[in-house]
């Protein structure tokens, strides 16, 4: 109860915050999905999250950097309790066997999730190269929806290094599902994942009305 | 009639007014279906009944509400504004006081009614302090267009719409502590103009006006939209310290600077790649959409009619 009203303000001020707004350029996507977007600011899993519909949201649980998110105090209390993060130790002295262990029960568990492929924040409007984490999450789960998402405005909201987030308006553009190709190789996958995230940074022709 | 009552008759009249636009809106999507234009009317009169809200209750509320409401209008225009100008992350600083600073002083400074320094306070020290504060981050890639940007959402989103609820503070001869009145009757002529330049373009509208910059005005639309504005505001000289003359001249006024700030601000939404400037009022575009001929309009009207009507 406490969780619910704590998530439906942070939705609010994230909104009031950084717009974060939905724009689908695909008919949204029903059933289990992995939403992977582009990484910018430590305000992208708060906007993609609030961009979600609560019945989305309910079922959706960010994967996110355990040395950001389980400090003491109010983050780790909204990673635990509100979003549901699953952490992951970038550490490699502190890894376990396989990181991605917490990923995997949570797809076996029937959530959907969101993933920053990149693995690290970017300064830039485009992404750097995705980390080979989603190739194994997409292999062993061909079900599950692979939704693409480009944050657009984020990176100038609060760029690497700055602490006091701008109001800019963010849009979150939601592509199509990739298409699955069993025979297609890990590189080859990556890149066609990549080229669907910086596609959807590319503006679309207004439509007139 | 004192101030409080004429406010009154004025509000009355806007309701009467719009009550007329929503009835009128509604008979033209029964009769001719819901069509898009039609949809656009409906959703614009929604927005205006929402806006005429806002302002009514500002002037219930006194001064202090008003200049908030103001300081929030500014804030959402800056907004819309720098969100469609590519700035750089070295612009970080500059654009974090111009949001979370200039805003409120700027406002607090017409609380204040201290003219001496709300006038040039952003033209002089914003305009000096922001390339100061972005010349830190060592970023010299574009230094003179990134700044530029950042100055002129600042002049326009912060110091030119703040001009509107200086208005209240303005102590014009023989017309002491009826600010309020001069600030209705700006965005009464300002709006009026715009409302009528539309309707006058869609039934009438041949010949566009300038269809590179702005693609729905029309030479009909702002021939009839501004002589019926100027009317309307020549006829509301019982709420101003001008006589009918210097009231119609005065919306004159006020209806040329409304028109040129919409094709200038217009001309700039284009050139940063855009059709509206947001989303954030139905039917009607963004904040920016809605105050293009109020950035224009109110600094010049306030310090036309300080320079003849103060003693």
């Amino acid at each position: 109860m406490m969780e619910r009203m704590v998530a439906s303000g942070l939705v609010g001020f994230t909104r009031l915050l950084v717009g974060a707004r939905a724009q689908w350029r695909a008919e949204a996507t029903p059933g289990q999905c992995l939403y992977f977007a582009n990484h910018c600011s430590h305000l992208d899993t708060l906007a993609i999250w609030s961009a979600l519909t609560p019945e989305q949201r309910a079922s959706t649980r960010p994967v996110a950097a355990r040395d950001y998110w389980d400090q003491p105090g109010l983050r780790r209390y909204l990673a635990n309790r509100v979003l549901r993060v699953i952490l992951i130790e970038r550490r490699r002295d502190l890894q376990a066997p396989d990181p991605l262990t917490g990923v995997f029960a949570a797809l076996e568990h029937g959530d959907s999730l969101i993933l920053f492929p990149e693995g690290t924040r970017t300064p830039d409007r485009l992404p750097q190269p995705f980390r080979g984490g989603l190739f194994r999450i997409a292999e062993t789960f061909p079900a599950v929806h692979l939704v693409p998402v480009y944050l657009d405005t984020l990176h100038r909201s609060l760029p690497k290094g700055s602490h006091v987030p701008l109001p800019l308006y963010c849009n979150v553009r939601f592509g199509a599902p990739l298409k699955r190709d069993a025979a297609e190789t890990r590189a080859d996958f990556l890149r066609r994942a990549h080229a669907a995230v910086c596609a959807l940074a590319e503006p679309i022709q207004a439509v007139s009305p | 009639m004192n101030a409080e009552q004429k406010l009154l008759w004025v509000f009355a009249g806007i309701v009467g007014l719009l009550s007329l636009a929503s009835a009128s809106g509604w008979l033209l999507a029964r009769r001719k279906g819901q069509t898009s234009v039609i949809r656009n009317l409906n959703e614009r009169v929604r927005a205006w009944w929402i806006m005429v809200a806002v302002l009514g209750a500002c002037f219930g509320l006194g001064p202090s509400a008003t200049l908030i409401v103001f300081a929030l209008i500014s804030f959402f225009a800056l907004r819309e504004f720098i969100t469609l100008t590519p700035t750089r992350a070295s612009d970080h600083r500059p654009l974090a006081v111009a949001f979370y600073l200039l805003v409120p002083l700027q406002y607090w400074l017409i609380h204040l009614e201290w003219y001496g320094l709300f006038s040039i306070f952003i033209p002089v020290y914003a305009f000096l302090g922001l390339p100061a504060l972005a010349v830190f981050a060592g970023d010299t890639e574009q230094f003179l267009e990134r700044t530029t940007k950042i100055q002129w959402g600042v002049m326009i989103a912060i110091y030119c719409i703040s001009y509107a609820p200086a208005l209240l503070v303005l102590d014009l001869k023989g017309f002491t502590d009826q600010g309020a009145l001069l600030l209705l009757y700006l965005m009464l002529v300002v709006q009026i103009s715009d409302v009528m330049q539309y309707v006058f373009g869609k039934l009438f509208g041949r010949r566009k006006l300038a269809p590179l910059v702005s693609p729905s005005k029309t030479v009909e639309g702002l021939v009839g939209g501004g002589l019926s504005a100027v009317a309307i505001g020549a006829a509301m000289w019982w709420i101003t310290p001008f006589t009918p003359l210097q009231s119609a001249a005065m919306s004159l006024l006020i209806v040329i600077c409304g028109v040129l700030g919409g094709l200038a601000l217009s001309a700039v939404k284009r050139s940063l790649g855009a059709k509206d400037w947001g989303s954030m009022i139905e039917g009607h575009g963004g904040m920016m959409d809605r105050m293009d001929s109020v950035s224009f309009a109110a600094p010049i009207f306030f310090h036309v009619s300080r320079y003849f009507f103060t003693t």
